[in-house]
């Protein structure tokens, strides 16, 4: 539709600010931008305490990384349809302490013990949520709230067998292999790789942009958008249960509020790596960076012996800086 | 006769949004006591423009004078304090407020503002009334009213009358008049030829960024504005879509059966036969139950009473997904109810193909991009904004709803009001899509705000009136004229007495 001949025209003061140039860069590789940032910590870090960043600090970055990974995974699909899913701790929690209390029936049913907590919590948020049209963020805090008082209840009737955690799972969440690769990098990468490709090549990836962008635009289209909420929130639900799994095998100890501390980061490296709160935008690859960058900063806050209050203060200023950058970049 | 003074002048205003130039050379002049109609194809720029005059946005380059002095807005507030106030194509109004809350919160003399609302034709405003309550039709003139309050020098009305009856119009051109000669300057965006050349003295005509012209606008100047906002070509092109004679359809199976539909309060008894190869224009007035018609045979939402039959099978859909497996697919009036605005036109246009459990696995990228082309050229989409449909312009956004569904299969296409606040070359592109959808076999069923297209695409017209069919015609005998007085319930001729 352009008329090509006179499209052509040079006009004066087309020169932009330097400003939006680089805003318009930004834009267009936002990914880039984080590991830019990622790699302005890490230089601090070394900066700061100089001989700190070895192959083996890496190695250790990587291992504390992958269970935030993993959760993020699950939170990101939630976000991008327009949700957001408040129970993951307790779901992890929950999960690792099911596994460790079933060890005695064997690995993999003691896994599966584990993966059916992640599996019921996520239908039970999904059947709230897609069909009942309940708010995500009231379904999910209700039941994360509900899976701890029965995870409580449970132990305390449970007086015999008491909660052991598998060598293989400890491996999993601690062990390294061919001289320094974390061992939960084999569980996080090919999870990983699930969401990275098929978010943007899947049917159901494309379906949970587009219920996160437009939920009665994706009806009159002839989704079903319960469906589609419902999977996500099972998948969300799964991540968790896989997460509680490394995280205990990591501690060596399944006590009741193990995976607390990773609640509000999993959601922050979803906002940190551009994913809106409100759906529709973003993806898993700024989840990933987004990851990496919050477990940085632990580490570097944990050098420099911060305070725990200086330490919320500086993750919370970090998370709003990034999620402001966002909406002036992208509005 | 002494030059009038020239009120406004804009000089080589660009602007560009990210890799999207909006304006590249925009002039404009505009004379004390001259009303002016800022004309162009959608996504030429008129919006743009008129939200840099209005201080929404900040220009990149160019220069804007009032009264020979320079200057420049940063925000609409500086725009209004400057004398230039507007009216935007969506009623600004914050629907949890009340009227009066609103009127305060621009800042408009509330007392001023409801003798404006009198003088058009709202006896005893309720400005206690909340916003999300009233019609939007009455939006529109509150908004009006708004601007009117704060008795700007300069007043820009974008697409007032797309959607007001005809008296309503007749109002705000009395009003547009009083200012003109009052010695003051409006700025009037318009798509309707007849109401430009009525009221407004000269058209300036904007064409991908660019003013291509400014010419006056006494009758007969009509083919030479079309000319100037599509260019020659393109504008001979799409004078060729005249209609194809209506055929007998005989005994055939009609693609769609209604009988005797009932939904709602205002879709009373309504029954109609639409075949293959068929468009169907139906024509009303706002609320005369056609949105409730065209939502039952979609599945949006379910019927009171009667039945649908799609060939010859009778249908019930609890939603859009069972209308849609049988054939039949829907563009609503609000594209922004059907489009996912921060998502790409590809993804935009693939969507439906999606919706069946069956396709949420792998996506075949290849083949899908092929059909996703194929349909966006089959449209003529601009391209240029891909990556998110909210950076296209409304005309655009509009084609992108059409070619989803040309990218899927369907067999009946209902079209709700396709070309509301579209500019005329597109529709005349849409209207010939009709066309050849239909000779290629489909079943069209087309709803449209605006009278005088029905002819340009259908074979037969039905007129609905207080959720009732009171009229069916060919297309060759609905002229304007006859569907209005149809359209208005004064008919007397019906032929069945049922």
């Amino acid at each position: 539709m352009n008329a090509p001949a006179q499209s052509i025209r040079p006009h004066g003061p087309s020169a932009i600010s330097l400003g939006s140039r680089f805003g318009a860069m930004l834009r267009r590789h936002t990914i880039g931008a984080l590991i830019l940032l990622l790699l302005a910590f890490v230089a601090g870090i070394e900066v700061a305490r100089p001989g700190t960043v070895t192959p083996i600090w890496i190695s250790n970055i990587l291992l504390f990384a992958a269970p935030l990974g993993i959760l993020a995974a699950g939170q990101t699909l939630v976000m991008l349809a327009g949700g957001i899913d408040l129970s993951v701790a307790s779901v992890a929690t929950a999960s690792a302490y099911l596994m460790a209390t079933h060890s005695s029936q064997g690995g993999s049913a003691a896994v599966l013990w584990g993966l059916g907590v992640g599996l019921l919590v996520g239908a039970v948020n999904g059947l709230g949520i897609a069909v009942l049209r309940v708010q995500p963020l009231v379904m999910t805090l209700g039941t994360g709230l509900m899976t701890e008082g029965t995870l409580i209840v449970y132990s305390q009737k449970l007086m015999a067998s008491a909660p052991r955690v598998p060598s293989f799972i400890q491996s999993l969440g601690s062990g390294k292999v061919l001289g320094g690769v974390p061992i939960d990098l084999f569980a996080w990468i090919p999870l990983g790789f699930l969401v990275l490709i098929g978010l943007p090549r899947t049917g159901l990836g494309r379906l949970i942009y587009a219920v996160g962008d437009n939920r009665e635009a994706c009806e009159l289209a002839g989704v079903r958008v319960w469906q589609v909420l419902f999977a996500d929130y099972i998948m969300c639900g799964l991540f968790a249960a896989v997460a509680g799994l490394v995280i205990v095998g990591g501690t060596n100890a399944a006590d009741m509020s193990l995976a607390d501390v990773y609640l509000l980061p999993s959601v922050a490296a979803a906002i940190i790596g551009g994913t809106s709160i409100f759906g529709g935008r973003g993806g898993y690859a700024g989840s990933v960076v987004g990851a990496l960058i919050l477990t940085v900063l632990n580490s570097l806050l944990t050098l420099l012996d911060a305070p725990e209050p200086i330490r919320q203060i500086l993750y919370g200023a970090i998370i709003l800086l990034l999620a402001a950058a966002y909406t002036r970049l992208t509005d | 006769m002494s030059a009038p003074e020239i009120l406004l002048a804009v000089n080589g205003l660009a602007k560009r949004f990210g890799a999207v130039v909006a304006l590249r050379d925009a002039s404009l002049e505009l004379r004390a006591g001259e009303v002016q109609a800022l004309m162009g194809a959608n996504g030429a720029g008129k919006s743009t423009l008129v939200k840099i005059l209005t201080g929404v946005f900040g220009a990149d380059g160019g220069e804007i004078t009032i009264r020979g002095r320079a200057c420049r807005f940063r925000s609409p507030a500086e725009a209004r304090d400057a004398g230039l106030v507007s009216v935007y194509q969506d009623p600004a109004l914050v629907p949890d407020l009340t009227v009066a809350q609103n009127l305060r919160l621009a800042r408009a003399p509330l007392d001023a503002a409801r003798q404006w609302l009198t003088e058009l034709g709202i006896a005893d405003p309720d400005v206690g009334a909340f916003v999300r309550d009233l019609p939007f039709q009455t939006l529109r003139l509150i908004d009006l009213a708004r601007a009117l309050a704060s008795d700007p020098s300069i007043l820009l009305i974008d697409e007032i009358t797309a959607s007001l009856p005809a008296d309503l119009s007749a109002r705000i051109f009395a009003i547009v008049r009083h200012w003109r000669e009052r010695g003051r300057g409006v700025i009037f965006i318009s798509h309707r030829m007849a109401e430009v050349s009525v009221l407004c003295d000269r058209a300036t005509v904007l064409r991908d960024g660019v003013t291509v012209g400014a010419t006056e606008t006494a009758r007969g100047s009509e083919e030479r504005i079309v000319e100037l906002m599509l260019g020659y070509e393109v504008a001979r092109a799409a004078a060729d879509t005249a209609p194809t004679p209506g055929q007998p359809y005989g005994d055939a199976v009609p693609a769609l059966e209604v009988n005797h539909l009932r939904a709602g309060r205002l879709l009373q008894d309504v029954s109609f036969a639409l075949h293959p190869g068929e468009v169907l224009g139906i024509a009303a007035l706002d609320g005369q139950g056609q949105e409730e018609l065209f939502d039952c045979i979609a599945g949006v939402r379910d019927r009171d009473g009667g039945e649908i039959h799609s060939h010859g099978a009778l249908r019930r859909f609890r939603h859009p997904a069972d209308a849609i497996r049988a054939g039949i697919v829907l563009v609503p009036a609000n594209r922004l109810q059907a489009m996912l605005p921060q998502r790409s036109i590809r993804e935009n246009v693939a969507l439906p193909s999606y919706g069946p459990l069956s396709r949420w696995g792998p996506i075949a990228m290849r083949r899908e991009r092929g059909r996703v082309e194929n349909a966006i050229r089959r449209l003529q989409v601009d391209t240029r904004a891909e990556s998110e449909l909210r950076r296209l312009s409304g005309g655009n956004q509009q084609k992108v709803m059409i070619a989803r569904w040309l990218a899927s299969a369907f067999k009946i296409l209902l079209c709700f009001d396709p070309t509301r606040g579209i500019d005329i070359g597109t529709k005349r592109q849409i209207y010939a899509l009709l066309r050849e959808l239909a000779a290629a076999g489909s079943a069209v069923l087309l709803f449209t705000s605006e009278l005088p297209e029905i002819r340009l695409a259908c074979d037969r017209v039905i007129v609905l009136f207080g959720g009732r069919v009171v009229r069916e015609m060919s297309a060759a005998e609905a002229d304007e004229a006859t569907l209005l007085r149809a359209a208005h319930g004064l008919v007397a001729r019906r032929e069945d007495a049922a």
